[in-house]
């Protein structure tokens, strides 16, 4: 059996459907019947809900309903939206309500759901309730928030400390106390939203003859939203089926978790008896779809006097809006993501986790660890300064060598097993990306742009990203009489190619192409277990799956087919979707036949003692974390008099262990390193002192566009993971994960002659003009 | 009483006559009232360029278009752009060949905007893709693939 | 983001659209859309009425006018970036739109939409202003001619009544010594700051000079100071560099994107680049 497919580059069978028009997204759904839902939401960021009267709203032709807090069963009112991942550390443990009750507690807080003729009535109706809104003092900046006398987030807590943890090994205290070198960084790192192209959006359909909800939903997680529907509207699973639709527009994390919009639209859905559609509004993206957002980092690292790291401690304050619906994964990625591919033998984190009148904050592509890499190549560009060691030298003298692999870093991952890197060779990527970054001879360019009046400067970002996070995302491989192979599985795309990876990985077991198989995703009716696209999990979890259920079915086939052809299994062969006895040519036999004859014959005993169906569903468990890295090196230049950063170069070195598909692993990486440009220079979701959304349009949010998007320079290198049968890593987050971080790198080197830090993420044209005008006169 | 009108517009060389409220943008007019759904709506303000189709041959933004302004003009979607129900247009199938797509919703509006920015300039630079997208947001790719897509979409359609 | 609704008209002829605008309450014009699609869209505008002036009669031309041009409001700037009528008479026009948005709004924006909005980073206002350019103007009373400088009234509101709109706008020829620049976060985006300048240089020396900046006030504004140091002198990158400097004490705004403090930096780093693209200009 080759494994020809495994590592093709391999062109997708989505696109031509997605290029001709004819993509199946959420809002292309069109039931009979269907009603069209518009949520009112809170335009305060803390308020108390005095009153709400929706006479107007329920009057206006093409109302078909108008459900406020009041029109919830008692039940569901006040039942919140159970944590996806609950944590011992967490202090007060606040998630959402399907409907703000008396308090709004951020500005986007749905209150209330108008169901419509179309949109259009939904939102003129919408704009017709009367509600009595009493502004409350706002818990904004997250540091302020943890002030004595701060305004608290929910009214009448104590205070608004959301969590408040330690993550730690060895002895900080120790490592620092003698060390030859102490340098110490306040760091801000900013974070914004999701920014999909096709925001959030559900339809609801419920049969009353099946007793069935249908709820598509463009998610993520198709068995999470199902297992909270189930919960929340009191239904038990066959009641409940959730469908993510065959395209969704991008999701990047946000789209994973459970929103109330689903349990809203879902009971409207069984309360009117008709198919009820919502679709969220870019506008809606900005205030309700969840986002990461600000930390504030307070770190030191401390070396010896050959530049080698002693420690790293300090603190960090988190904010995570006014709920913690996935709990504090982001901070405690972050958290657990700092001492990244170097040796770092003692290390200490204290990490407050802040309440705040904002939406909540969940992971975006990266999940934490742009955040935390930033920290630390930050001090390590500070370490370099401070020792008058090249910053690529310091680097390379700290990266955990290939003898030391696999490597324990003495931390707990968020798996709750010790972290540990698999496999990696992180001088290699790092020399590769130096290579690609013409690093050698920057000196040399900066020098002569110099003289020439401009300002080039150079950044290096490394990182290991933990990826393949478990418990398991299954798949089930059928093959039915017809001798179509289907592929089910929970993981469900929106965008990564699913349905040509997972049927690459399949197809190499019969001998056929991937049109061959069909790849059915994320619809909780075809697989009975589930967890999601999210966390670049799914190359590990699902496609092991997909590796290892085919394998099992191949398994069978030729048991069933030695049978049945009686010629002994070590002879047989699977070419071309067919069974045959090698050198026999005319002895074969098709896929499908071998499904007849495993398919039941009444009275017939199947042969062999075989089980029914040829079919087979594995749940691939990973006993950890697959931990991916990469190093980027950018080189900028700076417009010292406007502030404008313009890329020149960016190289990346990225190793995810076995490539499936080499050409959607490049785009992953390609796109990746776009949304690390916006999170360096771009992306700022702002508030005002009241909390409330500043930035609430694309035109005052700014996302890189294609002038902005460098053309990169990538390579990868692969290191196989041993945790799993593919020796895949995950592959789409890690383009972002170090790219703020070796940007921002250059931009200060840029400006080194004027003496500059750069302490905060996103860097605007505005900034470093100030920086420049503060610095004293430049220094060589 | 809504205010409506009756229109007729011809969409990838199609006629079709319906009776819409006059504030339906064309953007919905052709998703929801034609059913061709491939023009999708990323931000209805304007910006991200989704919603983009051709307007008597020149690109426009349907979300910022109402259906009635229209009536009696010639739109082309991304439905309209390949030759037959069996064969790409060498910009589809250059967009396939460079992985110029992943979750697709910002696709349709690349593909009408390049349709329109290869005709009239048939031998582009990098620069000048890159300028002529600027209005077109993609979150996916970082628009290497898209570029590659024109490139490669330029050179074929010069022959 | 669906607009509210509203009464639709599409007059044929100017005298019906005047007629709407004197009859009709609550009413705007819809124009290239750019500007008003989005802000019914979000519901920021909520007009009874909304006319369009997409069929309107003899709206949309570009003509020779004297040695100048006059063009119609409802020229699509996209026909104006073409137009060698344009770029022969008016190269800081040529030059200047396309900083103007996109490919797809330049399509269907007007340059009437463009001034009757006004934002203040707007390219079009900006040149006008610096050309010296008059707005036509119609009305019930008939029609009126407003020169750019008095047509801002304040902060996105043009000198004109609720019955008056934008007919064309005169363009006085401008020679070769034009430059334009603009900083913006990306491409496409509207100004932070733009700069134009259009400078008459006879015998090395600077006879007349006309800068503006778009994006730092709320509305186009005149250096005077600068237009006033430079006159007479010859233009070297000192008296250039000096002439800048005086843009940095006008008042400027404060948003999401910018500081004041930034603007008028930037204004004099635009002004600066101006000068010196329209120097090169000249003598190219």
């Amino acid at each position: 059996m080759g494994a020809k497919l495994l590592g093709a580059r391999v062109k997708r069978m989505e696109d031509p459907a997605l290029l001709t028009g004819r993509g199946q997204y959420v809002d292309d759904l069109k039931l009979s019947g269907m009603l069209h839902a518009a949520f009112v939401r809170s335009p305060f960021a803390h308020a108390r809900i005095r009153k709400l009267d929706a006479t107007r709203a329920r009057v206006l032709p093409g109302v078909r309903a108008v459900i406020t807090v009041a029109d919830l069963p008692a039940d569901l009112r006040a039942r919140r939206i159970p944590m996806l991942v609950p944590n011992p550390a967490i202090k007060q443990p606040w998630t959402q309500l399907p409907l703000a009750d008396d308090e709004a507690c951020y500005a986007g807080e749905p209150v209330a759901v108008v169901v419509a003729d179309s949109r259009y009535l939904a939102e003129d109706a919408a704009s017709l309730l009367d509600i009595d809104y009493e502004p409350l003092p706002a818990a904004c900046d997250c540091r302020d928030a943890l002030k004595p006398g701060a305004p608290v987030a929910h009214a009448g807590s104590p205070d608004n400390v959301g969590a408040k943890f330690t993550v730690q090994y060895g002895n900080v205290d120790a490592a620092f106390a003698g060390a030859a070198h102490v340098v110490r960084r306040s760091l801000w790192c900013h974070r914004g939203g999701s920014h999909s192209m096709e925001g959030r959006g559900v339809v609801a359909r419920y049969d009353a003859m099946d007793d069935r909800l249908t709820l598509w939903s463009a998610t993520q997680s198709p068995h999470i939203i199902r297992r909270n529907l189930t919960e929340l509207l009191g239904l038990d699973e066959e009641q409940v089926r959730v469908i993510a639709p065959p395209d969704v527009g991008g999701g990047f994390g946000p789209k994973t978790i459970f929103y109330s919009e689903e349990a809203i639209v879902g009971l409207a859905a069984r309360r009117l008896g008709r198919p009820v559609k919502w679709i969220e509004d870019r506008r809606e993206h900005f205030l309700s779809a969840t986002q990461e957002r600000d930390q504030y980092w307070d770190v030191e690292i401390a070396l010896d006097a050959g530049g080698k790291i002693r420690g790293v401690r300090g603190s960090m304050i988190h904010d995570t809006g006014a709920f913690l619906p996935w709990g504090i994964i982001s901070p405690y990625i972050s958290a657990t993501t700092v001492p990244g591919p170097y040796v770092v033998p003692n290390f200490k984190l204290e990490v407050t986790v802040a309440l705040t009148n904002k939406v909540a904050t969940t992971p975006v592509r990266g999940a934490g660890r742009p955040q935390a890499v930033f920290a630390m190549e930050r001090l390590m560009d500070a370490a370099a300064r401070e020792t008058g060691i090249d910053a690529a030298e310091l680097r390379a003298r700290n990266l955990i060598p290939t003898d030391q692999m696999p490597y324990k870093v003495g931390l707990v991952f968020r798996d709750g097993k010790p972290v540990v890197y698999d496999s990696g060779d992180y001088p290699k990527c790092q020399q590769i990306a130096l290579t690609h970054g013409k690093y050698d001879s920057f000196a040399e360019r900066q020098r002569t742009a110099r003289a020439q009046g401009r300002y080039l400067g150079i950044g290096i970002g490394n990182y290991v990203e933990g990826t393949g996070l478990g418990p398991f995302e299954g798949a089930t491989v059928r093959i039915g009489p017809s001798g179509k192979i289907f592929v089910f599985t929970g993981g469900a795309p929106q965008g990564q190619g699913h349905q040509t990876t997972l049927a690459q990985l399949c197809a190499d077991k019969f001998g056929v192409g991937i049109e061959d198989v069909q790849v059915v995703t994320g619809d909780t009716g075809k697989i009975a277990n589930g967890v999601g696209t999210f966390a670049s999990r799914i190359a590990v979890n699902a496609g092991s799956s997909v590796h290892l259920a085919s394998l099992a079915v191949r398994q069978k086939a030729l048991k069933v087919a030695s049978h049945i052809l009686e010629a002994a299994e070590e002879d047989l062969d699977i070419e071309g979707g067919r069974i045959v006895v090698r050198g026999v040519p005319n002895m074969s036999l098709g896929l499908a036949e071998v499904a007849k004859a495993v398919a039941g014959m009444p009275g017939f005993a199947l042969p062999g003692g075989i089980e029914p169906g040829l079919e087979a569903t594995e749940y691939f468990s990973p006993p950890q974390s697959a931990y991916c890295n990469g190093s980027h090196c950018v080189e900028v230049e700076v417009d010292i008099e406007t502030g404008h950063v313009q890329i020149l170069n960016y190289a990346v070195a990225h190793d995810c262990g076995t490539l499936i598909n080499p050409l959607v692993v490049d785009g992953q990486v390609q796109g990746a390193v776009a949304h690390g440009v916006g999170n360096a220079l771009f992306e700022w979701m702002k508030y005002d002192a009241d909390a409330q959304p500043v930035t609430t349009n694309l035109a005052e949010y700014l996302l890189p566009t294609a002038p902005e998007s460098p053309r990169i320079v990538l390579e990868h290198v692969i290191s196989p993971s041993p945790l799993n049968p593919i020796g895949v890593k995950g592959a789409g987050e890690g383009g972002t994960i170090p790219a703020a971080a070796a940007i921002i790198a250059a931009v200060e080197n840029a400006l080194s002659p004027f003496g500059i830090e750069i302490s905060d993420a996103p860097i605007t044209p505005a900034r470093i003009v100030e920086l420049i005008a503060a610095a004293r006169t430049p220094k060589q | 009483m809504a205010d409506t009108r009756s229109i007729t517009v011809t969409v990838n060389g199609q006629p079709y006559t319906r009776t819409v409220e006059t504030r339906l943008t064309l953007a919905d007019f052709l998703r929801h009232e034609l059913g061709l759904t491939g023009t999708h709506l990323g931000c209805e303000h304007g910006v991200c360029g989704a919603c983009t189709v051709l307007v008597e041959g020149r690109t426009a933004r349907s979300c910022l278009m109402l259906a009635v302004q229209a009536a009696g003009k010639s739109i082309v979607t991304v439905e309209g752009i390949a030759p037959s129900e069996t064969e790409l247009h060498p910009l589809q199938q250059a967009f396939q060949d460079n992985h110029g797509l992943q979750c697709g919703f910002c696709t349709p509006g690349m593909l009408t905007t390049l349709l329109e920015f290869l005709g009239d300039n048939p031998d582009p630079t990098e620069a000048e893709v890159r300028e002529a997208i600027s209005g077109n947001l993609c979150r996916c790719t970082g628009y290497q693939g898209i570029v590659d897509a024109a490139l490669d979409a330029a050179k074929r359609m010069r022959k | 983001m669906k607009p509210p609704p509203f009464r639709y008209h599409d007059p044929r002829t100017l005298a019906e659209t005047i007629d709407l605008l004197a009859r009709l309450e609550n009413a705007k014009l819809l124009a290239g859309g750019q500007s008003l699609m989005p802000m019914l869209n979000f519901r920021y505008a909520q007009p009874d009425n909304v006319i369009d002036l997409g069929r309107v009669e003899d709206l949309a031309y570009i003509r020779e006018e004297g040695s100048g041009l006059r063009i119609g409001a409802m020229t699509r700037q996209r026909d104006i970036e073409f137009s060698d009528l344009v770029r022969k008479r008016c190269p800081l026009m040529a030059d200047a739109i396309r900083f103007v948005g996109h490919r797809q709004t330049r399509n269907r924006g007007t340059i009437g939409g463009s001034l009757s909005h006004l934002d203040p980073a707007a390219e079009l206002p900006l040149v006008c202003a610096t050309v010296d350019a008059t707005v036509h103007v119609a009305g019930k009373k008939g029609e009126r001619a407003i020169p750019m400088a008095k047509f801002p009234q304040g902060y996105m509101t043009p000198a004109i009544e609720a019955d008056e709109m934008v007919i064309a706008v005169s363009v006085p020829a401008s020679g070769p010594g034009y430059g334009f620049v603009e900083f913006a976060r990306r491409h496409g985006d509207f100004a932070i700051v733009a700069a134009a300048a259009t400078l008459e240089i006879a015998n090395g020396t600077v006879k007349r000079a006309s800068i503006a900046l778009g994006g730092v006030g709320p509305a186009p504004v005149r250096c005077a100071d600068a237009e006033k140091l430079l006159a007479g002198q010859k233009p070297t990158p000192d008296a250039l560099r000096a002439a800048a400097e005086t843009c940095r004490k006008i008042d400027a705004m404060e948003d999401v994107h910018a500081p004041a403090s930034y603007r008028q930096h930037l204004a004099t780093v635009m002004t600066r680049r101006a000068l010196e693209a329209a120097v090169k200009n000249a003598g190219a």
